[in-house]
């Protein structure tokens, strides 16, 4: 493809770094070994595992034996949730989350609904931060599990997280933080942010597809998920993803060196998409919190037009960006998210998710951004909406 | 996902706009579910479509469906406007996406409510059309 291509989609996936796949290459050839056997090839394996499991470790202040590797953020959602409402049973069942949280978490809580169990959905502000009244209020003797996303993938909104592992400690309870969009991305310390459970994803942060992290503090004992084989302790069955998890240790050691930097740029870029779209295209609204967000995302919502015939136009321009209108995500109503922190339907449709990573340069986003106020234009001048709205202001 | 006819009625939708002063117009769909559709019609005294124009707020099926619903009525009689039926747009366009079948048929409607619309201005029956469905939501549209 020749076409230039300039890619704002960063949360949905990122590319796999050039030193990352240099690091995976030999683990995709020359050293095949199943790191559970007992040959020296497999030690090679083995060793670069350990390696992996090491870096991750450091990233969040855990120990190693806290890591354990697994397919993806939704696994380790689905096997944080699950395992720990199975544990704590005898306890009480009765679990506490947020109406934003990734579907990985939702949909893994409305199935233990259907099992016996009961889930308080805490509503969010405006800007989409957690009501931390709401969840203290929500607590009860019974209740076992505190489930809150790190930063939402869609609006970026950074979530008190210490304040909520601080409430959860008191209460007894455990708290499960879904870290898939910050981790990489934010400094995380599982001790000083009081987190029992962590989910993370290889793909988030320039590492491969199909690699996940699960961090389970010590004290905290959870049944496996995947039952078979003596992987990760006997808690995570399957033949080990060698050049996945080597891929993830790679792409973790970049992110930590260059985390700081990385963020700075990112704002600042960010900051200025934010402040030329506000300024020059009329009737949008920025969604999310202004300031404690992601330092990579942005989030509008464009009145009297649709998610998706913007994202076509843009992509005909050689842009990717995401939306969350209903035509996005595949039913007729738009995201959870957007509608959670107070849009109205037709201003949710209107949503542009505009994800950037540390390559993202301000000419890039000034190609966007010119792009998009013609874009926007185009489409609010095909609107019916648009023209009963100017109709009636006239 | 979409076929070549659905992204070049997208790119280079036909008959977008508005016509002052028509014969007939429709608006069906709903903000809440994302697709509006409002069409145009001017027709002569022999009931014939001279033009149609439409203007709608959706995804790039339902902007694609507008377009060929106002090519394939123009030109023609009340009563073969009356005809054409989403399944005739979806084929013009080569196919549509299973998610994406009721724009189609918001655009049969836009037709027929357009239609029913300029029937009750003048007064007239055309034999087979009903009123039209889908109302538009009454919500105000707030910035």
């Amino acid at each position: 493809m020749d076409k230039k291509l300039i890619y704002l989609d960063n949360a949905a996936t990122t590319a796999i770094l050039p030193e990352v796949l240099d690091k995976m290459m030999p683990y995709l050839t020359e050293y095949y070994g199943n790191p559970s056997s007992v040959y020296g090839l497999a030690g090679v394996s083995k060793e670069a595992i350990d390696k992996s499991r090491k870096t991750i470790a450091d990233f969040i202040g855990a120990k190693e034996n806290e890591i354990y590797f697994t397919a993806g953020g939704s696994e380790s959602d689905n096997w944080a949730i699950k395992s720990a409402a199975l544990a704590k049973k005898a306890k009480g069942k009765h679990i506490i989350t947020t109406k934003i949280e990734h579907h990985a978490v939702l949909h893994t809580c409305e199935f233990l609904e259907k099992n016996g169990y009961e889930v308080s959905y805490i509503d969010v502000d405006e800007d989409g931060v957690v009501k931390l009244d709401e969840l203290k209020k929500a607590i009860r003797p019974d209740t076992i599990l505190i489930s809150v996303m790190f930063a939402n993938n869609e609006i970026g909104t950074i979530q008190p997280i210490k304040e909520i592992g601080q409430i959860a400690k008191e209460n007894g309870i455990l708290f499960h933080t879904d870290a898939v969009q910050a981790f990489g991305h934010l400094r995380i310390n599982v001790d000083e942010l009081n987190i029992d459970m962590l989910s993370a994803s290889g793909h988030k942060f320039h590492g491969p597809k199909g690699t996940g992290i699960m961090y389970i503090r010590n004290s905290v004992k959870l049944e496996p998920l995947i039952h078979g084989g003596a992987q990760e302790r006997k808690r995570r069955a399957g033949t080990h993803n060698v050049p996945g998890i080597v891929g993830m240790g790679a792409a973790i050691e970049l992110a930590d060196k260059n985390l700081e930097a990385n963020a700075e740029k990112e704002i600042a870029i960010r900051d200025h998409l934010i402040e030329r779209v506000m300024k020059e295209i009329p009737h949008v609204k920025l969604n999310g919190h202004k300031t404690n967000r992601l330092p990579n995302n942005a989030n509008f919502s464009f009145s009297f037009i649709e998610g998706e015939s913007m994202l076509m136009m843009l992509d005909a321009k050689g842009i990717c960006c995401s939306s969350g209108s209903a035509c996005t995500s595949g039913s007729l109503d738009p995201s959870h998210v957007l509608l959670a922190i107070g849009l109205p339907h037709e201003i949710a449709h209107g949503s542009l998710r505009v994800s950037m990573s540390e390559e993202t340069t301000m000419e890039d986003i000034d190609y966007l951004v010119d792009n998009l106020k013609a874009i926007v234009e185009r489409l609010r001048s095909m609107s019916p909406l648009y023209d009963d709205f100017v109709k009636k202001n006239s | 996902m979409y076929s070549e006819k659905v992204m070049d009625h997208f790119t280079n939708p036909r008959n977008v706009g508005e016509i002052e002063n028509a014969s007939g117009v429709g608006t069906v769909g709903n903000a809440k579910c994302g697709d509006i559709m409002r069409i145009y019609l001017d027709i002569d005294e022999n009931q014939i479509i001279k033009d149609c124009k439409f203007k709608t707020f959706g995804c790039g099926a339902a902007v694609a469906t507008s377009s060929m619903a106002t090519e394939m009525v123009k030109g023609k009689s009340v009563e073969e406007a009356l005809k054409l039926t989403n399944v005739a747009v979806m084929e013009a366009l080569d196919g549509l996406p299973p998610v994406k079948v009721h724009c189609s048929l918001l655009a049969e409607e836009a037709v027929h409510a357009a239609l029913w619309d300029y029937a009750q201005k003048n007064n007239i029956v055309i034999e087979g059309l009903e009123p039209p469905k889908a109302d538009i939501s009454e919500e105000e549209i707030d910035e």
